[in-house]
């Protein structure tokens, strides 16, 4: 394959004030992802360019940007798929503080996901023999549902309710919460439906399912939002809430 | 985290009150359709509903699953939309409660009192 890929690339802070897109000609290549561009653009074009990545096969979450609009894992994300018109924009994450370039700080992020009661609160000890969970179980089931996300921030970027709202816990803590809740070996019971229905909790959430859309994984916290609503709801009932 | 039962009990009452409202709208819409399609005046149609209890009491419950739907979703919209304190949010939103409620049983009273004539 052979051409040039025209890219912008967000450089500076979050609004024009303090950055603008940068303009860089990226050779076409085979087989090229997103991340491939960033990467060449930081070590042949301009080494000041600041972004994140790790793992470089969509385990590890750390390298998801804005590209032509929409939040995407970069280096699961080929430019064939993307840039149709030649053409590639490339931005930080929305929702999130840009602290140089295409890095974000991620600390609300993942803060988020504690506040939610994302913290596995275990029943027994390690002196108890393992617990026996059939994988048919229908709570078990549920869990598996949501149990691979990567932490990648995407569904974050992606969700309304987020920009309107900046504590809103977002789909990636509460999908996570769900995933406990469901688990049998998990102990915090009512006091994690207490975290999660409290302000800009589950309920803040629109069902609009851009989380869904998004989620690289295939992930659907929409519905593990709408678990939580109907689980806490049937405690307020029980009068356990 | 704060107010984890008046936000549960705020959902389930809106998600009750819509579900009351989906049958309510249903038979308004069906009942004005099926009315009109005779060529009944609003005249014709309030000499028919007037004074009668069933309608009245139709209408009382969708009036109220109104006045607790709609508030509710305005107090979102506030939150969300506007840089409006809680408090001022709440007091809003409690106002349409209690405007609709009033003006909306006003005028089912009004509809069996000009039927009782």
């Amino acid at each position: 394959m052979q051409g040039t890929l025209s890219v912008s690339i967000w450089r500076g802070g979050r609004n024009a004030r303090v950055g603008q897109f940068v303009a860089y000609d990226v050779p076409r290549l085979e087989n090229q992802t997103v991340l491939d561009v960033v990467t060449y653009v930081q070590r042949k074009l301009d080494a000041t360019l600041s972004y994140r990545f790790a793992c470089r096969v969509g385990m590890c979450g750390s390298c998801a940007m804005t590209v032509n609009g929409r939040p995407r894992w970069t280096c699961r994300t080929h430019v064939a798929r993307v840039a149709t018109s030649g053409r590639l924009e490339i931005a930080p994450l929305k929702n999130l503080p840009v602290i140089k370039d295409l890095t974000v700080d991620m600390r609300d992020f993942f803060t988020k996901g504690v506040r939610a009661g994302g913290v596995f609160r275990p029943t027994s000890s390690r002196a108890d023999d393992f617990a026996q969970i059939p994988p048919a179980d229908p709570k078990r089931r549920v869990a598996d549902d949501g149990i691979e996300c990567i932490g990648c921030a995407i569904c974050y970027a992606a969700c309304d309710v987020v920009s309107w709202n900046p504590d809103y816990l977002g789909p990636a803590a509460l999908n996570r919460a769900w995933t406990l809740v469901n688990d049998s070996r998990d102990g915090a019971g009512a006091a994690r439906l207490r975290t999660v229905a409290g302000d800009a909790g589950c309920h803040s959430c629109h069902s609009q399912q851009g989380c869904q859309e998004h989620c690289p994984k295939h992930l659907n916290p929409t519905a593990a939002i709408a678990g939580l609503k109907r689980a806490v709801a049937v405690a307020a009932l029980k009068g356990k809430l | 985290m704060r107010g984890a039962r008046t936000h549960t009990w705020l959902w389930l009452a809106q998600r009750t009150s819509a579900m009351v409202l989906a049958a309510a709208v249903a038979v308004h819409l069906a009942s004005i359709i099926a009315a009109t399609q005779g060529g009944l005046s609003a005249a014709e149609i309030i000499g028919r509903v007037g004074g009668n209890g069933a309608w009245a009491a139709f209408y009382g419950v969708f009036v109220i699953a109104a006045a607790i739907h709609a508030p509710i979703g305005l107090r979102t919209i506030l939150q969300e939309m506007t840089p409006l304190p809680s408090f001022s949010v709440n007091a809003l939103s409690a106002l349409l409660a209690l405007g609709m409620g009033v003006m909306g049983m006003g005028a089912v009273i009004g509809l069996y009192g000009l039927g009782a004539g």
